[in-house]
């Protein structure tokens, strides 16, 4: 099972058409297992969102997808070019074989609707034929595995704090048990404890329903840990891709290793964490 | 519903400080020229009116002022507020209610449309930003920035004397008067379809400017994306999660105008000899009417009073957040 493919980027390149153009994502390749968690990790305006993005074909104006294909490889067996698929056919693979849980926890709901009619959203589009009642079942148990509990179905998003937000969003991501999730910095806005709790979540999730995962962030230890394999982007490319206990102790590219040495490390020596070039210790040295 | 109990609160309060206001202001004022006019035509007045409008215009300063100020509102309640000097001493209350429901009528109809068909269209060209729908607003925004008289002489001009398909003035015709029948409702529509165009043409470019604008910093929130990315339908996404939230600053707006609506748009009165509430004020202010322009304002704040309610009401209903908020 581990080993099959789930989806299957090529040659996937994009252009922000704008004056000078700005390669947001230039030749990406990589494949995704059943089951696993690709991490994405990168510094700010490398490309890691324009290409979950470009996955799922959500990018708007001027952005611009020059080349490249995505193929997605259904548990049916039937391989799907997502590239290739019309707009309504699109809309339909969207959320019910990949769904996303995006950066900003607290933007991420609609303010004027109550939380169990954005998720009831889901399954009155993709599931048409479910009935009321279920569909308020579906709901009511999707909120009680994430943990927040079927009795917030009537609240609006400014009534719940950050982290049941994107706890929410995370149930919405899982309503229609799709095969794989995008995760673009889902615990970015969190502070560390509710992240390790959000985290902790999906990788229980993942045990119990098995779906893949692309988590994005730019928090290297993070994925160093969750991970199976990390992807390292830099300009749009990515320049290493490999286990995520390769990536920590034997680094091939040196972008990957100042990535890792960024972090400042809790047992190292005092100096021991040092950014780009300028000798920052002197400067507190001599202020003090 | 104890929000709603908390503003309403807040507006029985507006209200009694408008019409204290309206009680204190005639009482500040230097020069009298009620007793004047009263003294030159005292045989055409009954005591009671002479009464009436000595409380409404603070001469019984004879009697303390506590005791006045029972009198104001109790004349108030009753609906009496005196008599039009110039409208051969008809009581106030009966002018004001011949006038007030042809300008909410007119205008409030028209005020309605222009809202709907408005954000109806900025919701779309603010949906479709960049396409060609975009030509739509220098078109609305032309409209409303057009002096209003011009553009209601031209409409004359054009659709009444030269085509002939609508009468130019009056909000029915000469010789009839209001009944509740088919042949004069149709005079009323005929007469009314003019100046509601031009009230709606005028006042639409507002609408769909402000509409699209808001569209366009809706479009850019993540729940839209989000809501794209569950895959649903266009028409959802547009509908349930962007204009319903960009249509929120509009709600103001509306209010807004709701509440000018009986002040009336004089213009447009003028224009169109309608007669309104607006051509009422200016009447009774060339005629010095002074008890009717007393009514006239007591009427338009309360008006806006209520359009003001309205809008609250409106808004708690649609924003969840502002049933939160104190008050």
């Amino acid at each position: 099972m581990t080993t099959e493919t789930l989806l299957t980027v090529s040659d996937f390149s994009v252009v922000y058409d704008v004056d000078p153009p700005v390669e947001a994502v230039r030749h990406v390749s990589l494949e995704l297992e059943r089951g696993e968690i690709l991490g994405l990790a990168g510094e700010s305006g490398c490309g890691k969102t324009t290409l979950a993005y470009g996955i799922q074909r959500l990018l708007k104006a001027p952005a611009v997808i020059t080349s490249g294909h995505t193929v997605f490889h259904d548990e049916s067996g039937e391989d799907i070019d997502i590239n290739a698929l019309d707009a309504d056919a699109m809309r339909a693979f969207r959320w019910d074989k990949v769904s996303m849980v995006f950066q900003g926890a607290m933007n991420a709901l609609n303010p004027v609707a109550t939380i169990g009619r954005q998720l009831e959203d889901v399954f009155l589009t993709h599931r048409p034929g479910m009935r009321r009642a279920e569909r308020r079942e579906e709901c009511a148990g999707l909120l009680d595995l994430v943990g927040v509990g079927r009795e917030r179905l009537r609240s609006y998003p400014h009534e719940l704090s950050g982290g049941m937000r994107q706890r929410v969003m995370i149930a919405m991501a899982m309503a229609l048990r799709p095969q794989l999730m995008i995760m673009d910095e889902p615990t970015t806005a969190l502070d560390v404890l509710v992240q390790r709790e959000i985290l902790e979540q999906i990788s229980d999730l993942r045990a119990k329903l098995g779906f893949s995962v692309i988590f994005i962030t730019h928090d290297l230890p993070l994925l160093l840990e969750i991970s199976d394999r990390i992807a390292v982007m830099k300009d749009g490319v990515i320049v290493e891709l490999a286990s995520a206990l390769d990536l920590y102790s034997d680094p091939q590219h040196e972008y990957t290793r100042r990535l890792l040495a960024s972090f400042p490390s809790l047992t190292g020596e005092r100096g021991d964490f040092v950014r780009g070039s300028e000798p920052q210790a002197a400067t507190t040295e001599a202020s003090r | 519903m104890r929000f709603l109990l908390r503003r309403l609160a807040f507006y029985a309060f507006t209200a009694w400080a408008a019409i204290t206001i309206n009680f204190f202001l005639p009482r500040m004022m230097k020069g009298d020229p009620i007793t004047a006019y009263l003294q030159k035509h005292q045989s055409e007045f009954n005591p009671e009116a002479i009464d009436s409008l000595r409380t409404l215009f603070g001469l019984d300063s004879d009697k303390p002022l506590i005791q006045q100020y029972w009198d104001y509102w109790g004349q108030l309640f009753s609906g009496d507020l005196g008599r039009s000097f110039s409208k051969g001493l008809a009581p106030v209350s009966e002018v004001i209610a011949s006038a007030l429901p042809w300008t909410l009528g007119l205008v409030g109809i028209a005020t309605i449309f222009s809202f709907f068909i408005g954000t109806s269209v900025g919701t779309f060209i603010g949906w479709r930003r960049g396409s060609r729908a975009d030509y739509v607003v220098p078109f609305a925004t032309f409209f409303s920035t057009v002096p209003y008289f011009w553009m209601g002489l031209i409409v004359i001009a054009i659709f009444s004397t030269r085509l002939g398909w609508f009468p130019a003035s009056h909000a029915y015709d000469k010789g009839s008067s209001p009944e509740w029948s088919w042949d004069f409702i149709g005079q009323v529509v005929a007469h009314g379809t003019l100046p509601a165009l031009t009230i709606v043409f005028a006042s639409l470019g507002g609408w769909v400017l402000g509409m699209r604008n808001m569209m366009i910093t809706v479009l850019d929130e993540d729940y839209v994306t989000v809501a794209e990315a569950k895959g649903l339908s266009p028409q959802r996404v547009m509908t349930r999660y962007a204009a319903r939230n960009a249509v929120l600053p509009q709600l103001s707006s509306f209010a807004l105008a709701l509440g000018f609506i009986v002040g009336g748009t004089l213009v447009m009165e003028l224009v169109f000899s309608y007669p309104g509430v607006g051509k009422l004020l200016l009447d009774a202010t060339n005629a010095k009417d002074w008890p009717l322009m007393q009514g006239l304002f007591l009427v338009i704040t309360l008006a806006v009073l209520v359009a003001n309610i309205l809008a609250d009401v409106a808004h708690a209903m649609l924003d969840p957040r502002t049933r939160m908020m104190e008050s």
